[in-house]
């Protein structure tokens, strides 16, 4: 019953973009969702789209899990269609009736912002289908090392984030067990009215908080055991090198920028881009 | 009065990459009153067996009768097959919750509509018959020891009074001191009370010398089921899947292969010191 939710969809698969270092991921989707806001034209989001095909090609991961992020968003892609549809101001009325008019400026504006939050969706789905959280924790340590001279405690929160992410399957199997264990002693979570079911919670929350908070003292006697004190010094099992692959990645990152920056630029000269 | 499973089947994450078949064709019929020690190794399928039979987990395909009637049809009462068949699981103690024990052992009573007075009533009862006295009452279940807090837990189910109680690894992570009092106490409930027991285990030492009948599971089937001395007989097929008869078991063949003239089918030490004395009567 519970094990059916989901948390980090990673898609196991055996492709180039899986292989990738988690690094190079996580700049690719920041340029990918800044390029996306660069473009003001037709054929700049032509070659977003390009890019995007190409890379969900490579990444050899069915595209309808790439869509089913969208499910989140949909209301919040209405809205945005919506609004942008009537209230923008512009020169050419398309439609007018009652108080609504549509124009030329607000129907372009519509379609720019649907088209760019779907993609932007589409590419951080991407990212994670094709990364496993802990790969993407390690990315995202490293990627913010320099942050350590800040004295942003860099390691720490990558820590956190990746005992949170390996204890959700682990308090998700324990809620099941605690769960059937109160059901094999008459315990009832279904029915009732709102207070009743919150009370009936009780038998299910004490004892899960009490193991969530042993597990954690366990961790953490155990880390202490193994001389962890932190980031200083620490090496790892599985160090992070780019390679090959990795660099042609950046190459054709920054070709992928290029171009939509020179569309951009040479928008201000030729009518059509 | 009884348990019949017929052709049972379990298969966890069907339609996806992760399927796992848990039982295959399963049939077994546990009658009233039996003392039976389930055996198996570490994803064997016994869990998973075991919470078929108080309607927990619904078979894949198959049958299961309690009391002859089937628990799959429209209508059947779940609720009340739950508090028939008490199920204690691995490390009850995790499911303690309330503020002191006497309470939490009238849960599973005060579920089953009974009176505040009439669950307080079994919750002693239960209390009495798992050793736990009257000094324990009123204690939080968080500060008992482990052996206690397992007891408490085990109460929490016997307080329901069911008919059939399975246990799934009583003695798991208790010293041998608490081990040997929790299997002998569930051996004088089954006196006393003359209920059926179910004892999940993956040691044969602890099951052997309580049991009347013994099932072997191996990868989802049931693959030996009859009394300890006939199962032990193969205790070289119980080897190769990781699982071991007794020492005794080990001790009397090689006995025998030596040229003393033991019984090898004894399985306590009980009836290894008879039949080794014999031997030596006769010689």
């Amino acid at each position: 019953m519970i094990k059916d939710i989901t948390l980090g969809q990673y898609y196991p698969a055996d492709s180039v973009l899986h292989k990738l270092d988690p690094r190079v991921k996580l700049v690719a989707t920041l340029v990918f969702i800044a390029s996306l806001f660069l473009v003001k034209s037709w054929v700049g989001y032509g070659a977003a789209t390009l890019f995007l095909v190409l890379v969900i090609r490579l990444s050899r991961v069915p595209f309808s899990f790439m869509v089913r992020g969208l499910r989140a968003i949909i209301m919040l892609l209405m809205i945005t269609v919506v609004f942008n549809l009537f209230l923008t101001p512009g020169e050419r009325v398309l439609v007018r009736f009652w108080k609504l008019t549509i124009t030329d400026e607000g129907l372009r504006t519509a379609m720019f912002m649907a088209v760019r939050l779907i993609y932007l969706i589409i590419g951080s789905s991407v990212m994670t289908l094709t990364t496993t959280p802990n790969d993407l924790t390690d990315g995202m340590e490293r990627l913010m090392g320099p942050l350590k001279k800040l004295r942003v405690p860099v390691h720490e929160v990558a820590m956190m984030m990746s005992i949170a992410l390996r204890f959700i399957p682990i308090l998700m199997e324990e809620t099941d067990k605690i769960m059937k264990a109160q059901i094999a002693r008459g315990a009832d979570f279904e029915s009732g009215n709102l207070i009743q079911k919150a009370k009936s919670l009780v038998p299910l929350l004490v004892p899960l908080f009490i193991s969530a908070f042993r597990r954690a003292n366990d961790l953490a006697m155990a880390m202490e055991a193994r001389c962890y004190h932190g980031g200083e010094g620490r090496t790892k099992m599985k160090p992070l090198y780019y390679e090959g692959r990795d660099y042609r990645a950046y190459a054709a990152l920054l070709l992928y920028l290029a171009v939509i920056i020179g569309i951009r630029v040479l928008g201000n000269y030729v009518r059509i881009l | 009065m009884s348990i019949k499973a017929e052709h049972l089947n379990y298969v966890y994450s069907p339609g996806t990459a992760y399927e796992i078949p848990a039982l295959k064709d399963m049939n077994l019929e546990i009658l009233d009153g039996q003392f039976v020690g389930l055996i198996g190794h570490t994803g064997s399928g016994k869990s998973t067996l075991v919470q078929h039979l108080n309607g927990l987990i619904r078979a894949t395909s198959g049958h299961l009768y309690f009391n002859g009637e089937d628990i799959y049809q429209e209508g059947y009462p779940m609720r009340k097959l739950r508090s028939q068949v008490g199920l204690v699981f691995q490390y009850p103690e995790h499911q303690l919750f309330e503020v002191d024990v006497l309470s939490d052992v009238c849960f599973g009573p005060l579920n089953q509509g009974l009176s505040r007075e009439e669950a307080k009533k079994r919750a002693k009862e239960a209390l009495r018959m798992t050793g736990l006295g009257e000094e324990y009452y009123s204690r939080s279940p968080f500060e008992l020891s482990g052996g206690q807090k397992r007891r408490a837990a085990i109460a929490g189910v016997l307080a329901m009074e069911p008919q059939v109680l399975i246990l799934d690894e009583p003695t798991a992570g208790l010293d041998p001191k608490g081990r040997d009092e929790i299997l002998d106490q569930i051996r004088m409930l089954h006196e006393e009370k003359h209920i059926t027991i179910v004892l999940v285990s993956h040691s044969m030492e602890d099951v052997a010398k309580y049991v009347e009948r013994i099932i072997v599971m191996n990868q989802g089937e049931a693959v030996f089921d009859g009394p300890p001395r006939q199962v032990f007989r193969h205790y070289q097929e119980l080897e190769q899947m990781g699982l071991a008869a007794p020492q005794v078991t080990y001790i009397m063949h090689g006995l025998k292969a030596k040229g003393l003239e033991v019984d090898e089918n004894a399985t306590t030490i009980q009836e290894a010191r008879d039949t080794i004395l014999q031997a030596f009567r006769k010689e």
